[in-house]
This record gives structure tokens, C-alpha cells and sequence, in this order.
């Protein structure tokens, strides 16, 4: 297929030599843009950070892990088109000078990218904006100064009238989706369906093609196991399944909505998760990978089964118009094996509303952009201080995201108390045997689970003491 | 005057705007070949089979080498003549290159160079420094022993002391820019070659040797470096010798860069060490002698590895007087990547060696940690013996009541008058800032009030404790090879005005070039802009020295002003005879030069200068001067000067995970007179945020088959945005270098790293804060879980 993109505002039509080919590539390789830069080919170093906007929104994303077919339809600005066409500085080059953000330089066009599009959009929570950006010889201090310092500065126009720009070109071609954002109608294609349905249909023919979301996981494939994936279907046309839908009892995400969305819609209603999710990989990543990919890639360290299964969230499946639901807890059968058949896919996940009562808790050794050695998920229900409910489930503790029933069934029916946290302690033992790995100890693994249900009680307990912090972050100088 | 002014780095506007090139960025002819390695998958053992008609036989490959292919010399080591470029017949390490893949692009080659089919005959693999100790695994013939005084008379005598075991973990550079090279044949042989290296005329030895020509038909360049750090003093030879042979053979460009997991897998850390250390000190914290052990895991080939050996044990005294002294060091040979220079080259696992002994000497008598630390002080240079004593009761008496005692003699000879001055390795220590440095820093971020702050917090919690980390640091500077401490320069006016300037530094970030430029513009009173800064070349300035040792600016900043004053004094010389005055009365200011009352342009000056075949074109050199040292007795004045610097660090730490966060740092940091103070604090800032992060998120993972599980930022944690201090306030020192260098500045490349290790010490204070009064004994890095095991230790929970 042709794809068409703006590329630093000029309009690019182009034929991918693969349907893998990263942006990265195609910038270095065949536009001969080398300012964007490889630092790492996983999209955790952030130097290759490029901004990219499709007429409603804009977004950092990284290009060592985009394809080219992701990209179709969408406005990107790489380094090279940040300046405004006479030369002028964006605001976020002129302080990153100012206040001496750059040294080596190596990471600095993936930094301002990551600036002008926060800065863009008005987001100032700098230190989580750059989360997935790198630096080795700053320390950051000058950068988060040169980002606090041009807040207040205007958007350069042409950052702002590119998307509409794009529109224009494209007219005729953008398709009414409603609510969703507009995309370019691709040429029919059994590999870039633009709808569930049409999805449903493409897989079901095709049962060994990977599907591709954010490709914040599957990118890593042809970037360092360097497979050849064909074939591969895109889901990045199907607008439907980027819908989130909520009613007085539940939310029900689209499987390709990404993880920044789904954190904007459940951190409200869930504010453990939220700040879980802020601590998800990094603003890059989450702008890219989806919620429907977290599940789906069946990982036993992904950060998003556990509290969504102790929340009791629902899978829809679908395979050609038959659908399924399940729990989502019984979608992993066991490591590397999830209940899902050939040409079968995660169409949407449902989050019911409760009271909130969940806590979840990331443990990595670094707080940002890092994989969770463990990552617990409580949802306890108190009723006259005696435990009426408990759903707990774990992340890193075993081969796949699991419940501990044992734990579960040691608190239940008891007093809300610290000797009943304490009793139920050794159950864990019970639920869980988890390995040892570069990221934690089966040891560290185990009592720091059984640590988080104290964390858990502490946190739950009303009212919490004022003055008492319970997580390190919660403490400023 | 351009010198000591915060202009911002001379590349800031080509970084930001992503015109800055690195080797990848280079425009390379169309028909440019790509290279990769092929890597061994074991960590010791002899090939018996090594098939690589597959590797042949994948799409775009062009060639395929191993050892026998190679036309000359098949070594990139630079020291020992150790380290093959590709292994021959035995393999020393997981990662050790076996042959050499040249493809028509990165990924092809890439692709290709994992279709060998390769057979081991497996070996035991030393991957632990107990393990080769036990196995007499060594580089050299035995251990190293400095010492001083009589260190186990002292410590029998000692009225207290405490021995220690802890493990120092190593570090991944994390360059954001991984290694790359590109040659470009040339019509006669010949090579030029584009490295991002720290040491452009190793690469062209290397290179050299490996196609068989002299030094002379090598050309090297580098513009910058995407990060250094040490990791590109010598990690770059293996590519750059790969491209100009796989160039010469194939008469095609060559072109080769590390994927990332390839570079971290591939090339050497920062080396671990294992300490065990014996101190023995009196009941008021006086330390009397301390007698440590390092085991040095040195990997497969010597690299550096017996200089950073060294400079460990010359740090080990840091800032300390400690009269009764002994280092042995034990250079071991292990199954691992060959351990490499990393800022503070050795110097900063000395230093926390000694700085874990005090938190130990300190934490064992109850005293606050910074009385005793200031007890153990070298002396000022001013001061006399007698002011020391003054000066240590009245440091005790505002802090805690008492003075200290003074040890008694030595057995061996050092004069009264030396005490407290000479460092273990016999240099007299005249340039001491620390007593100053520390007294500010104390006062400026308020250390009394925030320990009692502290402790009121900790007692209203139940989870967390604060804690506070205070360090100081005093850093040698000079190579202690004595001969590399020379630099060239080479610098024209052309006959515009308009000013070459060319030196043996390279650019990795420090803004090296910006402060070299700075002393060239101000030498020729012109603006900055009149200076052209450029390549490191080969072919310009020769025979220089890696850019390492913190030496940039102290060598090449005197080489370039000699360079700038040769040329200033024959214009000045001219203008001078042609005004009938005093070659001293011309002025060079302001882009402007004055003569006997007139004032023309310096473009006007050159043009004159020209026009009466006057030379605009100088080389400068320039050595260290008073460098004395012995390597094997430990004796002589390694160092020109210290650089010098404090840290209070403050943490809080988690007990029911052992996470923690850095909440303040407050630090001041001695450049000397600063040739440009942004840069300068840049440095600071950035190197204390490398130094803690050494000691807490890094953390390097090898299985028990040798093979490094964490070799990408997945799983390998340097330092992100939040984890800089909230607070973070950094000054600089305001003094000047009590010796002559370049405006009187100082080096400040390495010693501020260290800094970082007050951040490893609040979290010893934190963890010892949840304790029952056991010391945390924490070991290096300081990961949560590491933290969650020291807490278990102090408080007796399983």
C-alpha cells in the first residue's frame, strides 16, 4: 500500500520497503534526517522521540519501535521541523541553550521533542513529560529547568496549523467517525483493516498474521530478535476499537485505546491505578501502547492485568462475529499461553465501577520507565471492620498475572486489623513461588508482596494520620 | 575577557536543532559497507568448530573474516597485546567477537552475524573475584602493596576497631551515542577514519598496526562524542580497526556501530571491586590505621585495568590523614568483559572504601559523621600543627564537646611538622579545601537544624526514615603515567582575522572545546565568534594523549594559550617595529589592537601581519610540570593538584520495600578559578547524578553461565528525570588553583562524580535509622532490595 504522511509539514507519499520498516530508519536511512537519534532500538532511551499529530491530538511517540503503516494519515515533526521556517527556535530549543541543557547533545533532539510536545499540549508535570527520555551527563537538572523556564511561552504557529494544514490535503479523504479521530482511508486491505469488523474478517483468514497495536512490544521483535513478521495487520486504522464507552456501571475500553487515555478515563474513579499508570513505561510508550495489547501479549510482568482482574474486569473476544466474554483472570492459562484462539482477538475490555477500594502497588528498581519486579493490586471490601471481600492479584510473582486465592481466603471474614494482615502473611507462601531474576530475588519477591498488604491495610485504614507518609513518593525536602 | 564567562556549550544550537553529527550522522559514499560481530555464546572455553557458510550465505553480505583473515596484526588491546580484534581459537568472555560480518546494511549484517554455526569445547568460567583469587587469576605476578607506618602495630594498639567485607558493583557507561567508526579508504592505502573515541591516536596506532602501514597513512577524526566517560578511551579500537581493514580489503567505505545490546554486551565497565578493610581508631573517632584489601574484577584482558587498580588505592585515603596505612590491591583475571576506564578511573571505589570505613568508625562510636570526618581532615596548608588542634577542639566543642587526642609517633620517620599533610604514597597535600568547603557547605544548607528536623520526623513514622549522607571529595589530578600528561595544539589566523583552532582534546560533552576557545579568544582579546573550533585530527595535532584523567582543559587549554602567544607575540612583534615601540605596550582587546595610539581591528592586524610575511600559524605544547612517581612502591607526587568538593545528600527510604528517593542534595564543588561556571556546574550536576546512580539503580546482572542478563535500558537502570534531586543546590568553590594552571582553574571532569557517594551514605543513615544499632553494612549498589536487606539486617526481621 501507498502511505501518506506530512513529514515536517511537506506531504510524503511513500511505498515502506517492508511493512516493519521503522520511522527511525526511514528518517536516518532513506530522508537522510539524522537528528533523530538510536539510542537504545527498544523505545527506552527516548533519543529517536518524534512528535506526531492527526488533527485532534499530539503526541510523543518513539520512532525505533513506530512502522511506517502506523503512521498513515498523521502529521510528524522531527527535529529538523521544530524551528518555525524562518529559522526561529521553538521556545524549548531557546531554554534548553539558556540553561545549559545539552551537553553531549546525543539525546537533546529526542529531549526537545519531548518538550515542544508537552509544552504543546500545556502538560507541566515535566519530570513525567521525560520520563522516557535519557540523559547521561546532566543530571536533568538544567533540562527540567529549560522545561519549567518556556511554560509560559506561546505555541509556534506552525506546530499548531499543521494538523488542520494535513486536514486540507487530505480532504475528501477523512472519513466521519465521530467522536474518534479522523484518519486517512487507506487502500482496501486485508493487513489494514479500518474497523473491528473489518479486523475480525482479515484474522479470521488469516490466523497466523501478528497484529499489530503500538507495536511498543512486537517492535522489539524485528529490532533485536530481527524476525521478518509477515504477515501483519495493522489495528491502527480501526477507529472503533479506540472508543471508550461508560455507563453508570461500567467502562468498556476498545482494545487499541492507548495507555495515557486509559489512565485519563480510570484515574478519576481509581486513583491507585492512575498513579500506577503514571509510573507505565513512559509518556512515549503510553502514547503508543495500547490497553488491548497489555493483556493480549499475555506477559506476567505487564502492569495492567493485575488491578484490572482485582477490579474484576471482563474480556470481550471475538473471532470472525462470534464473541465471547470472560473474566479477564482466566484469560492466562498458563506462561506464554492465554485462552484465545487462532484468529481470535481482544475486541474490548470492561471495567466495572465500584467504590474504590483498590490499591495498587509498582515495585521497580527505578521509580519511571521500569518493568515492575512486582506489581499488587488490592481490592478489599470492609463492611463494620470485618473483610466481606478480597481480590488480590500480582504481577512478576508467577508465569503469568494470577490471583492469591489463599491470601484472599485467609483474610476474608476476618477482622479489619493488623493481626489479621499479619495472620495471612504466610498464605502468600502458598499462592506464590516466584523466580529470581536481574530485576529481584524470589526472596525480595515474596516479602515485599506480603509487605504490600501492610501497605495495603495503611493505606486503606480511615483516616489516615496527618503528617504520616506512606510511600516514599508522598515525601518532599 | 572570554574566560570565566557561563557561555553556553559552542554546539548548544546544533544540539537542539539535531545538526550536531556523530560518526552514524556522517554522509557516507553510496557504496558504504556495514559491519557486525559475531559473538561468542560462551563465557571460556576452545572452538572446535566454527562454520560460517551460513553467515556467507545470508542476503547482502559481502565478506565474512575471522582471525586468519586478517592481513597484520589482530590486536585492539592497549596495553597488554591481549585482546584479539576477533578470538582465535579460545574464547575469554560471553560476547568475545569471533568473526566479522560486512554487509550491505546494519541490519544484514546484523542478521547474518547470529547464522554461525559454532561448537565449544566449554571450560570453567572464573566469574567471581573469589573465584580467580582462589585460582591465582591474576594480571601481574602478584598483588600490589603500598603502605605507610605500621599498620598492624597500629591497629593491635588501636583502643577500638572494626573490620568489614562489602562488594562494589560495577557500571555501564550508557554513552548515549554507542560505539561507532567509519573508514574511508584512500588512494594509496592509506585510511581515514571517523571514530567517536576519547583517544583519536590510539585508534590510529591500532589502525595502523592492523593494515600494516605506518602512522602516517592514518588519518583519524572526531568532531564529538555522544557521551564518553572513559567507555571510548579504548572500546572504540575494536571497530575502528574492523573498518579499516574490512575498507582495505574491500576498497569500499566501512562503516560499524554497536546495537545497543551489542555494545553493552560487547565492551568493559567500570571494574567491581570486593574490600575488605581492618581500621583501628581511638574513642574519639581519631582513625590510627586502616589496612584494606581490594580484589579487582579486571575481566578477560588487562585494558587499563592496572592504572584503575592504582588510582583506587591512591584514593584511598581520600581526604584523610591516616598515618598507618596499607592498600593491597589484587588485579584479578576473570570471564567477563575486561573491565575499562570509568570516570574517576578506579579513584572513586578507593574512595568509597574509606568513606564506607568512616560511616563504620562513626556509626560504631555514635558520633555525627561529619565531626568525624573533619577530626580525620588533612590540615589546611596555612595552618601550622598547633591551629590544627585548635581547629579540630573547636569543630568538637560547637558540635559535641571534647577534643581529640592526638596519635602517637610513628615508628617510621615523618616529621612533626608533616603530620597530617603527607598522603600515604608520600605527597605533601598543599592545596586542602576541604575544611573551608566543609564549613559553607554545612552552613549553607543548614546540616544541624535539618539532623534534628530529621530525627523528630523519623520518630512520628512508621514506614519510612529519613536519612543524611555528607561526603567529601579530593580527587589527584594528573595521568599517573606520567609521560601522557603533554598536549599539542595547532592554531592559524588566517588573513581575515578569523581564527583555526585545532587541539588533542576531544569533545564528548564537557564542553571542552567551549573553554579551550574561550582561552584562545580571550589570549587574542577578540570575540568568541573569531574562533574556529574544530575536529580533533590526527593529522593536526599528533601523538595526544586520550582525553581522560579530567586532563582536557589543564593540558590542552596551556597548550592553546602557547599556541595563541606565539602567534599574538610575532604580531605584536611586527606591529610593534612598525610603531617604533615596545612589542609590550601592544594590546589585543576587544577585537581590536592598539599600538602606539592607534587602534585597528585584529582582522586589520592580521591582514598587516600577512601582507609582511609575518607566520599567523603556531603550534603549542605543553607538560605538567613537578610529576614524580613510582607505580610499584607506591611513592612520588602522582598528582600536579586536588581538585576538591562536598555533598550533603538527603534520602527517605521505605522499609516495607527498601524503595527510597533522593530528596536534596546540596553540594559545593572547587573548579578552582572556573574558566566557564555553567559548564563547570554542569559537570557537578551531572556527575553526582552518574555517582549515585552507580551506587543505587545500577545494577549489573551476570547469570551463572557469564552471560550479562542486563544489556539494555530495560534492565539496566541509570538515573531518570525524577530521580534527580527535588532539591538540588550546586555551587562552586571560590577559590583558585594554589598552583599555576590555565587561569588558575581546575579539573572537573571526574571529581564531582563522586560526590554521589553522600547519596549511598544517607541511605546507610536512613537504613541504620529503622535499626536495633547494628551497622546496615549495605553494599554497592544500593538497590531497594539491597536497601530491604540491610533494613532486615539492622532490625533483625527475616
Amino acid at each position: 500500500m501507498t502511505l501518506t504522511f506530512l513529514l515536517n509539514g511537506e506531504e510524503i507519499q511513500v511505498e515502506p520497503p517492508s511493512s516493519t520498516t521503522t520511522l527511525l530508519d526511514f528518517l536516518r536511512e532513506t530522508r537522510g534526517l539524522t537528528g533523530t537519534k538510536e539510542g537504545c532500538n527498544e523505545g527506552d532511551c527516548g533519543a529517536c522521540t518524534v512528535m506526531v499529530q492527526d488533527g485532534t491530538t499530539t503526541q510523543a511517540l518513539n520512532a525505533c519501535i513506530l512502522f511506517l503503516p502506523q503512521l498513515h494519515g498523521k502529521s510528524i515533526t522531527t527535529v529538523e521541523g521544530l524551528a518555525a521556517p524562518d529559522g526561529t527556535l521553538h521556545p524549548v530549543q531557546q531554554a534548553m541553550i539558556t540553561h545549559h541543557g545539552s551537553q553531549c547533545g546525543f539525546c537533546t533532539p529526542g529531549f526537545v521533542m519531548s518538550m515542544a510536545t508537552a509544552h504543546t499540549n500545556g502538560d507541566t508535570d515535566h519530570a513525567d513529560q521525560l520520563a522516557g527520555n535519557l540523559c547521561r551527563c546532566t543530571g536533568y537538572a538544567p533540562i527540567l529547568r529549560a522545561a519549567k523556564a518556556c511554560e509560559d511561552a506561546p505555541v509556534p504557529p506552525h506546530l499548531t496549523a499543521t494538523p488542520f494544514i494535513f486536514s486540507e490535503i487530505l480532504r475528501g479523504e477523512v472519513e466521519d467517525r465521530g467522536a474518534a479521530p479522523p484518519s486517512i482511508k487507506p487502500a482496501p486491505s486485508l493487513n489494514h483493516p479500518t474497523s473491528a469488523d473489518d479486523l475480525a474478517a482479515a484474522y479470521a483468514k488469516q490466523p497466523d498474521a501478528t497484529l499489530i497495536a503500538g507495536a511498543t512490544d512486537v517492535g522489539l521483535w524485528v529490532t533485536k530478535s530481527l524476525r521478518d513478521l509477515d504477515p501483519v495487520i495493522f489495528l491502527e486504522g480501526c477507529a472503533d476499537l479506540k472508543q471508550i464507552s461508560e455507563t453508570d456501571s461500567a467502562f468498556t475500553f476498545g482494545a487499541m485505546v492507548d495507555l495515557n487515555r486509559t489512565r485519563k478515563a480510570l484515574e478519576p474513579h481509581y486513583p491507585s491505578l492512575g498513579e500506577m499508570l503514571r509510573r507505565f513505561a513512559s509518556q512515549q510508550v503510553r502514547n503508543a501502547a495500547t490497553l488491548g495489547g497489555n493483556i493480549a501479549n499475555g506477559s506476567p510482568i505487564g502492569d495492567s492485568p493485575p488491578p484490572l482482574i482485582a477490579l474484576g474486569a471482563t474480556l470481550t473476544l471475538r473471532h470472525g462475529d462470534r464473541r465471547r466474554q470472560i473474566p479477564l483472570q482466566d484469560f492466562f492459562l498458563d506462561y506464554g499461553k492465554q485462552d484465545r484462539a487462532p484468529g481470535e482477538f481482544v475486541e474490548t475490555i470492561t471495567v466495572p465501577k465500584q467504590a474504590d477500594s483498590l490499591r495498587v502497588y509498582k515495585l521497580s528498581k527505578r521509580f519511571d520507565q521500569d518493568i515492575s519486579a512486582v506489581l499488587g493490586a488490592f481490592n478489599i471490601t470492609v463492611q463494620d471492620q470485618i473483610i466481606t471481600d478480597a481480590r488480590i492479584a500480582f504481577g512478576g510473582m508467577a508465569g503469568i498475572p494470577k490471583r492469591a486465592a489463599h491470601v484472599e481466603q485467609a483474610l476474608i471474614g476476618q477482622p479489619w486489623s493488623q493481626a489479621s494482615i499479619q495472620a495471612a502473611k504466610p498464605a502468600f507462601a502458598q499462592d506464590f513461588a516466584p523466580l529470581s531474576d536481574m530485576r529481584a530475588s524470589s526472596e525480595y519477591r515474596l516479602a515485599t508482596a506480603q509487605n504490600m498488604l501492610e501497605r495495603a491495610f495503611a493505606d486503606l485504614s480511615n483516616p489516615p494520620k496527618p503528617g504520616h507518609s506512606t510511600s516514599v513518593l508522598e515525601v518532599h525536602p | 575577557m572570554s574566560v570565566a564567562k557561563p557561555l553556553p556549550h559552542d554546539a548548544a544550537k546544533l544540539h537542539v536543532t539535531g545538526a550536531a553529527r556523530y560518526v552514524d550522522d556522517i554522509p557516507t559514499p553510496r557504496d558504504c559497507l556495514h559491519l557486525a560481530f559475531g559473538l561468542s555464546t560462551v563465557a571460556h572455553g576452545d572452538i572446535t568448530a566454527l562454520d560460517l557458510d551460513p553467515v556467507r550465505a545470508a542476503p547482502d553480505v559481502v565478506a565474512v573474516l575471522e582471525a586468519c583473515d586478517l592481513p597484520f596484526a589482530n590486536d585492539v588491546s592497549p596495553s597488554a597485546h591481549d585482546e584479539p580484534l576477533l578470538a582465535t581459537g579460545s574464547v575469554h568472555y560471553l560476547g568475545q567477537p569471533l568473526f566479522l560480518v560486512v554487509a550491505t546494511s546494519h541490519r544484514a549484517a546484523r542478521v547474518a552475524a547470529r547464522l554461525a554455526q559454532v561448537a565449544y569445547a566449554e571450560k570453567p568460567a572464573l566469574l567471581t573475584v573469589e573465584a580467580a583469587l582462589a585460582a591465582n587469576s591474576r594480571f601481574e605476578d602478584g598483588p600490589r602493596i603500598w603502605s605507610r607506618g605500621d599498620a598492624d602495630m597500629a591497629l593491635a594498639k588501636a583502643p577500638r576497631r572494626l573490620t568489614g567485607t562489602f562488594d562494589i558493583g560495577g557500571q555501564e557507561h550508557f554513552y548515549l551515542e554507542g560505539q561507532a567508526a567509519l573508514a574511508l579508504p584512500q588512494e594509496d592505502g592509506g585510511m581515514h577514519v571517523h571514530s567517536s573515541t576519547q583517544h583519536p591516536t590510539e585508534i590510529q596506532h591500532k589502525v595502523a598496526e592492523a593494515i600494516g602501514l605506518p602512522m602516517h597513512s592514518v588519518r583519524v577524526k572526531t568532531r564529538r562524542m555522544g557521551g564518553g566517560f572513559g567507555g571510548k578511551e579504548s572500546q572504540g579500537n575494536a571497530l575502528a580497526v574492523a573498518c579499516a581493514v574490512a575498507a582495505g580489503l574491500t576498497g569500499r567505505a566501512c562503516k560499524m556501530r554497536y546495537d545497543r545490546d551489542d555494545d553493552m554486551v560487547i565492551t568493559g565497565k567500570r571494574h567491581a571491586f570486593s574490600v575488605t578493610y581492618d581500621v583501628g581508631f581511638d574513642d574519639s573517632g581519631r582513625v590510627m590505621a586502616v589496612d584494606f584489601t581490594h580484589l579487582v574484577n579486571c575481566g578477560w584482558a588487562m585494558d587499563l585495568s592496572l592504572p584503575v587498580a592504582d588510582r583506587a588505592m591512591l584514593h584511598s585515603d581520600n581526604a584523610y590523614w591516616l598515618e598507618h596505612f596499607r592498600v593491597t590491591s589484587h588485579r584479578l583475571k576473570t570471564n567477563l568483559q575486561s573491565a575499562t576506564a570509568y570516570r574517576g578511573f578506579g579513584g572513586p571505589q578507593g574512595m568509597l572504601a574509606i568513606e564506607r570505613v568512616m560511616d563504620h568508625v562513626a556509626h560504631d562510636l555514635g558520633l555525627d559523621p561529619v565531626i568525624l570526618r573533619r577530626r580525620n581532615y588533612y590540615l589546611d596548608p596555612d595552618s601550622g600543627a598547633d591551629m590544627e588542634t585548635e581547629k579540630a577542639g573547636a569543630a568538637s566543642d560547637s558540635m559535641e564537646g571534647g577534643s581529640a587526642p592526638r596519635p602517637a609517633a610513628s615508628p617510621r620517620s615523618i616529621s612533626e611538622k608533616m603530620k597530617g599533610r603527607l598522603t600515604p604514597y608520600g605527597m605533601e597535600v598543599r592545596d586542602f579545601e576541604l575544611n573551608g568547603i566543609t564549613e559553607r557547605l554545612l552552613t549553607s544548607a543548614d546540616y544541624g537544624r535539618r539532623r534534628a528536623e530529621i530525627a523528630d520526623w523519623n520518630a512520628g513514622q512508621s514506614h519510612l526514615r529519613r536519612g543524611l549522607g555528607f561526603s567529601p571529595v579530593k580527587f589527584g589530578i594528573s595521568f599517573t603515567l606520567t609521560h601522557l600528561n603533554q598536549a599539542g595544539a595547532l592554531v592559524h589566523v588566517y588573513q581575515d582575522g578569523s581564527i583555526h583552532l585545532n587541539h588533542g582534546g576531544t569533545e564528548m560533552g564537557q564542553g571542552l572545546f567551549q573553554k579551550v576557545a574561550q582561552v584562545a579568544a580571550h589570549r587574542f582579546g577578540v570575540p568568541l565568534d573569531a574562533i574556529k573550533i574544530t575536529a580533533t585530527d590526527t593529522g593536526k595535532v599528533p601523538n595526544t594523549s586520550a582525553t581522560a584523567a579530567s586532563s582536557g582543559s589543564d593540558l590542552n587549554g596551556m597548550a592553546v594559550k602557547a599556541a595563541c602567544d606565539s602567534i599574538r607575540d610575532r604580531m605584536a612583534a611586527h606591529l610593534a617595529a612598525e610603531h617604533q615601540v615596545s612589542a609590550a605596550t601592544v594590546v589585543f582587546e576587544g577585537g581590536h589592537v592598539q599600538v602606539a595610539g592607534e587602534e585597528m581591528s585584529f582582522a586589520e592586524a592580521a591582514m598587516r601581519c600577512y601582507t609582511a610575511r609575518v607566520s599567523l600559524s603556531a603550534t603549542g605544547f605543553y607538560k605538567t610540570p613537578s610529576l614524580e612517581w613510582d607505580r610499584i612502591k607506591g611513592e612520588g607526587r602522582p598528582f600536579f593538584y586536588f581538585a576538591y568538593g562536598a555533598a550533603l545528600s538527603e534520602v527517605v527510604v521505605d522499609r516495607l520495600t527498601g524503595e527510597y528517593r533522593i530528596l536534596r542534595a546540596d553540594i559545593l564543588h572547587d573548579a578552582g578559578a572556573s574558566l566557564n561556571p555553567a559548564l563547570d556546574i554542569g559537570q557537578v550536576e551531572g556527575g553526582y547524578v552518574q555517582g549515585a546512580g552507580w551506587l543505587t539503580t545500577e545494577e549489573l546482572v551476570w547469570d551463572d553461565r557469564g552471560r550479562l542478563r542486563t544489556h539494555a535500558p530495560s534492565t539496566y537502570k541509570i538515573p531518570a528525570a525524577s530521580d534527580a534531586p527535588e532539591v538540588f543546590n550546586v555551587a562552586l568553590w571560590d577559590g583558585q588553583n594554589r598552583e599555576d594552571t590555565i587561569y588558575r582553574s581546575k579539573a572537573v571532569g571526574e571529581p564531582p562524580f563522586m560526590l554521589g557517594i553522600s547519596a549511598y551514605l544517607g541511605l546507610s543513615d536512613a537504613v541504620a535509622a529503622f535499626g536495633d544499632g547494628r551497622y546496615p553494612a549495605l553494599d554497592a549498589p544500593a538497590t531497594p532490595e539491597e536497601v530491604w536487606r540491610a533494613i532486615t539486617r539492622v532490625t533483625g526481621a527475616v
